[in-house]
């Protein structure tokens, strides 16, 4: 018992270790984590997979053999317990029981056993040498909850081994199976690393486009994989979402079909769905997980850094190598994200009253509705990608396909991030009336071309001067500040304008001549606007607060292109959708076993806990009676029974009681 | 005499009762049968069965169960179909939407909790027996507010609706109701109403987790249920898990009780040892308060709530100094330890039972009855912990300070498997992160 309280404790240390440390996690990670000394101690302990190491399932077997065990040793006694009455009991025993008393008189046997039947007692008589003994019992089942509950133990714990991978463990042991640790297409994996589909019970993963068959199914195995081998073949027709009106997810589904590996004919088709497995010859098919499975994109490319922004049409799928500007890049996509609902924040409803309102007061009157008041919004398809140049640093870029509509004007939205983790910074590109980015990229042209910055300056400069009365060398200094302006924000944007000030200007005068540049700047971009229309032999756009809108935003993802690290953008146009979703086929006999185990629990503890055993005994013998009553209740309740027992069994006459 | 209910002893008022929620079963089943699955209608008969046989079983629920039924009646037919209405209906804004009846809830378990504790230290029966009815009327006020929310989930959207168990918030209401009925069930079997000062201690901390969780983090607004929750094993799983932890909360606070009730010799040495143990965790929590959020990568609230954990501690230490020293208040160390052992014989049957429902569900929801998640493996720690408790009570025979204190310690083990998992650990389990 003391062993076994000790092993039960090392069991639970190591469960705990297990829940702190995340398990089956790739071994490089680990090693990242916690370092070459930690991992070199972790590993051989077995901490990463605690409750598949030998020693854990070893503890395991022993606590499984020792509950059999007690079981073992206690049974015989006990079922002769179960199945006895004790009608041989003496006069004396019964005295010395914690509940008995004595009466003179008989008995008036058939009332006696009459109550017995009503209150639910079983008996036997035992009439012998003038003593009549009546012995009683009910609720014996208890005793019976004993072997249901421990038993219940060994079951769950044999249903549990069945579908443990301890056979698999041991063929890894012997150097019959070993796992594949090189990433090769699963039809090269060799046969020391392919289990067959008579394989007891496993657990695999397998992800499929639409469209796509597969035949095998992967296991996860530290450092590498096994390839599990189905007797059948799952295609995947569609995987769909469906959408709650929030935006969160409310179904994920796959249409599949289960074919036949050798015809090839359907053999059962069905939908699968989280909480729906899908069974089909003692495998269960379950929705894991889902993705893109590959869409073909079609992308717009602007060439960012050419004198003048250049359009590329491009259709693109999976890693390449593409050259730009004469460097070399690849361009490493991720998946294709169709519905990306984002939390757009708190809704909150204009402040009528300019009185502010207690943060208290708020809290509680929004927690009078049980609605959500967050505001769902779905931003449409994104494709996430990495450009990788020659030295292997990689910027991720996330760019959407559908404008952006923020306060009645629409944009399209560029994310970049230079670092793993870090939160993406967007770009707001603003759109044109028909929806395009050309006139964006068209006035980016001519605020970086350094040959439109004089004539950008002259034509700010007249206007601003339209009034007239300064004389010709304020006008020249005006417009050299313009052209100055231009090209300081030409060179990086308003971080570049704002490092010039500080440099040159002293600290008292900054804010007004940071708000001076500004305006000249935002006079230069209409002008600009201007000289791109002509350029592109387009009318000249009336000004308006919509207008105006748009070249005060063109400025600001002009200045945010500065720090985009990029040298195209890639506006995305079009896809063909292709999804992908994931499956995980488990084959596992122990479950029934383990249900079983299961049920036996219940009854058990139900039994021990909640059936009372009570044994009554009715002894006469030379005109006295002894009652006398067992039961393993709490005291005061079989008190309170024996009261009600002494009142019905024994004749009126009954005198003292001896003791209690 | 727990599962004995022979007919004959019935008062014809049982039979009214179960006439009820027989009609009360058969109506929803009428009205909304078509809706559900057979595993639905298969749980809608086992629950009017059910509460037929709570209400035999325990004559106060006769009047309970359908006093909470007519005031959700009433909260949701002033409804009108309408989640608006809320805003300018009178019964509805003050009383019975769900979130009022919440706050009436939270409200009432606070006062309480006050008036038991004036009742304890002055020893006045009155004043007990008016914390009993204020506690009453809270569960009541739990009861109906979960049963409005739940219809007020469908006037959200009918895709929406479900029952409301499937997020912290809820289940803390869950957990109050739960918590306190098993109480009053032992309060009057017992007639020992001074339990009540401890055991509102622990529902008044879950009152105080709900306001927060609201209040700050608008965690009653519905949401609708994601796709590995839409299962009716939920419907099921929860509840029965809740029954286990209400009940071995009852069992530590009562462990707790036993403590106080109970003189018991204290050298002086230990008595300072003890103190000084509480001082240096005074020390700990308000260092974890001030900067575990650093030390372990968690949200400023989880560390807040670790600090009132080792708060707890720290008082649990003083008591231990101090044993005995409510010894005239209390009822007798063997009603509490009574008691104590048969709300642990509950928890343990239902969270076995919930512990299978989970695994029989994690089956259909992610390929693998058992799959050493770390909710499940901490579910595991917690019955083995309770089986050993009620191993050495059964088998050794064992009794008293060692029992009190290991379902305190219990109670500490499955905070951390319910919140603890929650806060600080990764899974598949995360319905309820923090």
């Amino acid at each position: 018992m003391r062993f076994a309280v000790s092993l039960l404790t090392v069991l639970a240390i190591a469960s705990v270790i297990g829940t702190v440390l995340k398990q089956g996690e790739q071994y490089v990670d680990y090693r990242i984590e916690f370092g070459e000394f930690w991992f070199a101690i972790f590993k051989p302990v077995g901490l990463f997979d605690v409750y598949h190491t030998s020693w854990f399932l070893l503890i395991l077997g022993f606590l499984v053999l020792s509950t059999t065990l007690c079981i073992w040793r206690h049974a015989p006694g006990m079922l002769r317990d179960i199945r006895g009455y004790r009608e041989n009991a003496t006069r004396n025993s019964l005295r010395l029981m914690a509940h008995n008393a004595e009466a003179d008189g008989e008995v008036d046997r058939t009332a006696a056993q009459a109550y017995l039947r009503q209150a639910g007692y079983r008996w036997r008589i035992l009439d012998k040498d003038g003593v009549w003994t009546l012995a009683a019992k009910k609720g014996v089942g208890q005793r019976l909850g004993y072997f249901f509950a421990h038993a219940a133990i060994v079951v769950i714990c044999i249903g549990g081994l069945m579908d443990g991978n301890l056979p698999l463990k041991l063929r890894e042991l012997v150097g019959n199976k070993v796992p594949e640790t090189r990433d090769l297409p699963q039809s090269k994996v060799p046969a020391q690393s392919r289990l067959s589909p008579d394989n007891l019970s496993f657990r695999g993963n397998v992800t499929l486009p639409e469209g796509a068959v597969a035949d095998v199914v992967f296991l996860n195995s530290g450092e590498g994989f096994f390839v599990q081998d189905l007797p059948f073949a799952l295609r995947l027709k569609q995987f769909q979402v469906d959408y709650y009106s929030t935006g969160m997810p409310k179904r994920f589904a796959s249409s599949i079909d289960v074919l036949d590996p050798q015809t090839g004919k359907v053999v059962k088709s069905g939908v699968v769905e989280v909480n729906k497995p899908l069974l089909y010859d003692g495998i269960a098919i379950y929705q894991a997980s889902f993705g893109d499975g590959g869409s073909p994109l079609q992308l717009t490319g602007w060439h960012l850094n050419r004198p003048v922004s250049q359009k590329f049409e491009a259709r693109s799928r999976s890693t390449q190598s593409i050259d730009l500007d004469g460097k070399a890049y690849t361009l490493e996509f991720g998946d294709l994200r169709v519905t990306n609902v984002e939390n757009m924040g708190k809704n909150t409803p204009d402040q009528t009253s300019a009185v502010a309102v207690n943060k208290l007061e708020q809290a509680l009157a929004s927690s009078q509705s049980v609605k959500s008041t967050s505001t769902m919004r779905n931003l449409g398809p994104m494709i996430q990608f990495k450009l990788r140049d020659s030295s292997g640093q990689a910027v991720e870029y996330q760019n959407y396909m559908s404008p952006f509509l923020d306060d009645g004007a629409l944009y399209l939205m560029t994310g970049v991030r230079k670092e793993i983790n870090a939160p993406f910074q967007y770009v707001r590109i603003p759109l044109d009336d028909d929806m395009k980015v050309d006139t964006f990229m068209r006035l980016r042209d001519v605020m970086l071309d350094s040959s439109a910055w004089a004539e950008i300056a002259k034509r700010t400069t007249d206007k601003a001067f339209q009034g007239g009365g300064f004389t010709e060398t304020k006008r020249a200094e005006f417009a050299a500040v313009t052209e100055m302006i231009l090209k300081q924000f030409a060179q990086g944007g308003f971080p570049r304008i704002d490092a010039f000030i500080r440099e040159k200007v002293p600290e008292d005068k900054r804010p007004s001549v940071a708000q001076t540049y500004l305006k000249i700047l935002q006079g230069a971009t209409v002008d600009a606007m201007d000289i791109a229309q002509q350029r592109a032999g387009l009318q000249a756009v009336a000004m308006s607060d919509t207008q105006y809108r748009f070249l005060m935003d063109s400025l600001v993802a002009t200045s945010g292109f500065f720090e985009y690290g990029s040298p195209v953008y890639l506006q995305p146009s079009g896809f063909t959708e292709v999804k992908s979703s994931g499956f995980q086929l488990t084959r596992s006999p122990g479950k029934r076993v383990v249900y079983l185990g299961s049920i036996l629990l219940v009854i058990g503890i139900f039994c021990m806990f909640y059936l009372r055993e009570e044994r009554i005994w009715l002894r006469s013998e030379n005109g006295k009676t002894v009652l006398a009553l067992t039961g393993n209740r709490r005291s005061a309740d079989l008190e309170s029974a024996f009261e009600r027992h002494r009142a019905a069994l024994l004749p009126a006459t009954s005198k003292e009681e001896i003791a209690t | 005499m727990m599962m004995t209910l022979p007919l004959a002893r019935r008062t014809p008022l049982d039979f009214v009762f179960a006439v009820l929620m027989l009609a009360a079963g058969g109506y929803a089943f009428a009205r909304y049968g078509q809706y559900m699955d057979y595993y639905e209608h298969g749980i809608l008969l086992g629950a009017t069965l059910a509460l037929v046989w709570f209400g035999w079983f325990w004559p106060a629920m006769r009047y309970f169960l359908p006093g909470a039924a007519v005031l959700a009646l009433l909260g949701t037919s002033s409804y009108h179909g309408d989640l608006a209405t809320a805003q300018h209906s009178f019964i509805l804004k003050y009383f019975l939407a769900s979130q009022s009846a919440v706050m009436w809830m939270c409200v009432l378990y606070f006062i309480a909790t006050v008036v038991y504790w004036v009742g304890l230290v002055r020893r006045a029966n009155t004043v007990l027996s008016i914390a009993s009815g204020l506690t009453w009327t809270a569960a009541l006020a739990a009861l109906t507010a979960m049963l409005v929310r739940w219809y007020e989930s469908y006037l959200i959207g009918p895709d929406v609706g479900h029952i409301p168990v499937s997020n912290l918030y809820e289940v803390f209401i869950l957990f109050c109701l739960i918590t306190t009925l098993m109480y009053l069930y032992y309060e009057a079997r017992f007639k020992a109403r001074t339990m009540g000062a401890f055991v509102l201690l622990v529902i008044s901390a879950a009152v105080g987790f709900i306001l927060w969780y609201s209040l700050d983090r608008q965690a009653h607004e519905i949401q609708p249920l994601i796709p590995a929750l839409q299962s009716w094993w939920m419907k099921i799983h929860v509840p029965a898990n809740f029954i286990g932890y209400g009940a071995f909360s009852l069992s530590a606070m009562l462990g707790v009780a036993w403590m106080l009730a109970s003189p018991i010799e204290r050298k002086p040495a230990t008595r300072n040892t003890l103190h000084a143990l509480a001082l240096a965790s005074v020390v700990l929590a308000l260092a974890i308060g001030i900067y575990g959020a650093s030390w372990f990568d968690i949200s400023g609230a989880a560390a807040q709530l670790t600090m009132g954990g080792v708060l707890c501690g720290a008082v649990l230490l003083v008591i231990a100094a101090w044993p005995g020293v409510m010894a005239k208040s209390l009822p007798s160390p063997q009603v509490l330890e009574e008691v104590s052992y048969r709300a642990v014989s509950v928890g343990f049957l239902f969270f076995t039972i919930a512990t299978i429902l989970g695994a029989a569900w994690a089956a259909d929801a992610w390929g693998g009855y058992w799959s050493w998640d770390p909710k499940e493996t901490w579910a595991l720690i917690v019955w083995l912990n309770y089986a050993a408790w009620l191993h050495v009570r059964l088998v050794k025979g064992w009794r008293g300070e060692v029992l009190a204190w290991w379902s305190v310690i219990g109670l500490a083990v499955t905070t951390f498997a319910f919140l603890g998992v929650n806060m600080f650990l990764s899974g598949l389990h995360s319905y309820g992160g923090l």
